[in-house]
């Protein structure tokens, strides 16, 4: 069953990519940051996994429980010192999307820098579950299966705090029109950089969950910023259902394409899908028709 | 193109660029190995930055695929440098350049602002990637040594030839109807269209000039290395520096990236000897630093400096100015 394999790991693929992307929606589609030094937070978060399990046997499940409120806090403090300058400054939306890409370009270097005098160029990777498990007649590796599975929780809760929620009432508004929610009563200010920062926690979230079945190093997070960037601008910006279906084209696209095509084409097929899409639709699958 | 006829005025850019190439022609006479390696670093960069401000100045799309065409040159001359005359490889290279950047340009230039800077953000490492697969399948290796004569004097008057190239060219555009266009949509594209310019025409025009500018450079600098694979050629930190340069100088004048080029290129070098390690935080904290206090570049800072001259002296600059 070679064709149920390949859609199997492209939908845990995509289901990681999906989160990968969450946290991007989520800053760029409320806090208006289109954070270039995204995936670096990812790797980040899978540095912090391997330290913890490699130093003290912590399990990668606990060491979410550890990252993602770190994530959180440092990403609140990112927004508060060096994004609020800019929001200040920026005279359209447009001028502070060029301002955020130029300062986050500049962020990018400096966390990937940072890494990589802590732990060196060299790629990296522990052992956690990699144990078989058949679904279906075909075989997957648990640690892959488990992490598509929280990552596919962790993307309901959000949507289900999205949606239920005061706070995640408040956060939409933001999102839909910045200048109508202080009308009623919304300190949008205080939103975006909630939204900054909770972005923050499922970048590093997603890291951990990738660190459990990926061979990392300090230099690959310009790849997960792409792959975040494509699925967020696929599914439509600030839309967390959209990044999911969109998540899950993506890893099926890429999965298909290294087993019936050559599996260095991926990012190729990757950027043909961005690009053909923003052709036909520029907002999105889900986007709204104007924004 | 031309409106009107050329006053003495008008000539005083382009006599001061051949004046200032004439002058600099005779350095490597002087320099030794030390200081031709970064006189070579200073160059290049002048022209990448140059090319770079001439399509992303104006317009304000902020382009991050300067090193997708430098490696695309310089993968022209590990190809062809072998198997063509040397003067060859060189227009080989620019009508390469010049192929791509019509492709991709007619492709993307449609997108709006954000989504442009991430497509260009992708396209070096698109390329990358699609060389590596090239090679690996076709060529049966990743790196390729590039063994051609041409010492570091030739490549610092190829350099400068093409520095004064690019800012004539530049000097030129500015003053076509091709520059009007440009900074037109560079203000405001929707009205820019309702007045009747073709802007998708206007804007790969350009952006094809300017990747043309930039696959030379690569092409040219090519032989310095005697081996590349695609994670030297296309290196992100080629674009990364490049775009810091030129925000450093201003991009707003032809002669701003030039600027901002000088200081940074000799920071560089100073940190890349002594901090070899931490090089790429400092070349962030560099670049932050620069986009929170000089986000109008040098350029700004020295029209700052005017205008508070002028208006001590009672003067009012002229709008135009």
């Amino acid at each position: 069953m070679f064709l149920v394999d390949v859609i199997l790991s492209g939908l845990i693929l995509g289901g990681i990519y999906a989160l990968v992307a969450m946290g991007l929606s989520l800053q760029y589609g409320v806090a208006r940051i289109m954070n270039l030094a995204y995936g670096e937070f990812t790797i980040a978060g899978s540095f912090a996994a391997y330290l913890l399990f490699s130093a003290s046997g912590l399990s990668p499940i606990l060491a979410l429980a550890v990252a993602m409120p770190l994530s959180f806090a440092l990403n609140w403090f990112i927004y508060r010192l060096l994004m609020t300058p800019l929001v200040r400054r920026a005279k359209s939306p447009g001028a502070l999307e060029v301002d955020s890409i130029l300062a986050t370009f500049g962020l990018l270097f400096v966390v990937q820098g940072i890494m990589l005098v802590v732990f060196g160029g060299s790629y990296v990777s522990y052992s956690y579950l990699a144990v078989p498990v058949d679904i279906i007649g075909s075989t997957v590796a648990l640690n892959r299966l488990l992490a598509a599975g929280i990552a596919v929780a962790i993307a309901l809760g959000l949507t289900l705090f999205l949606m239920r929620t005061r706070i995640g009432t408040a956060v939409r508004a933001v999102s839909v029109n910045p200048a109508a929610a202080p009308l009623v009563g919304i300190d949008t200010t205080t939103y975006a950089a909630f939204a900054f920062a909770l972005g923050g926690a499922l970048v590093a979230g997603s890291g951990v969950l990738v660190s459990m079945f990926l061979t990392f190093n300090a230099a690959m997070g310009v790849v997960f910023t792409m792959k975040a960037l494509i699925v967020v601008i696929m599914g439509g910006v600030g839309n967390i259902f959209g990044a999911l279906v969109a998540g899950l084209i993506l890893g099926l696209a890429e999965a298909l394409t290294a087993a019936f095509l050559d599996s260095g084409l991926t990012l190729a097929v990757n950027f043909a899908l961005f690009l053909g899409i923003l052709l036909v639709k520029p907002t999105g699958l889900f986007g709204k028709a104007a924004r | 193109m031309i409106a009107r006829n050329w006053t003495l005025k008008d000539w005083a850019f382009p006599l001061v660029v051949l004046g200032g190439a004439a002058l600099l022609a005779p350095l490597p006479a002087v320099a030794g190995s030390y200081w031709m390696a970064l006189l070579v670093n200073i160059l290049m960069y002048s022209v990448l930055a140059t090319a770079w401000a001439l399509f992303s100045g104006p317009t304000h799309y902020v382009s991050l695929a300067t090193a997708a065409f430098f490696g695309l040159g310089a993968y022209t001359m590990a190809f062809l440098g072998e198997k063509l005359p040397l003067p060859l490889v060189y227009p080989a290279a620019a009508l390469i350049g010049a192929v791509v950047a019509t492709v991709v340009g007619l492709s993307t230039l449609r997108l709006s602002g954000v989504y442009f800077v991430i497509f260009t953000f992708g396209l070096a490492e698109l390329v990358r990637q699609l060389v590596t697969w090239g090679e690996a399948k076709f060529g049966g290796t990743v790196g390729r040594f590039v063994f051609i004569d041409v010492n570091q004097q030739g490549i610092f008057w190829m350099l400068l030839g093409l520095l004064a190239l690019v800012l004539l060219v530049g000097y030129a555009i500015q003053r076509s109807r091709l520059g009007w266009a440009l900074r037109a949509i560079g203000e405001d594209e929707t009205v820019a269209r309702h007045s009747g310019i073709d802007t998708t025409v206007s804007k790969v025009a350009v952006f094809v000039v300017s990747a043309t500018f930039m696959t030379v450079v690569g092409a040219v600098m090519a032989p310095r290395w005697t081996y590349i694979d695609p994670s030297i050629a296309f290196n992100p930190i080629i674009s990364f520096q490049v775009l810091i340069m030129a925000l450093l100088g201003g991009a707003a004048r032809l002669y701003g990236p030039i600027l901002g080029v000088v200081p940074l290129a000799i920071l560089f070098e100073i940190l890349q000897a002594n901090f070899p390690n931490s090089f790429s935080i400092l070349l962030g904290l560099t670049f932050l630093v620069i986009v929170y206090f000089v986000p109008n570049g040098v350029v700004g800072l020295i029209d700052q400096g005017r205008d508070k001259i002028a208006r001590a002296v009672g003067r009012r600059p002229h709008p135009a100015e």
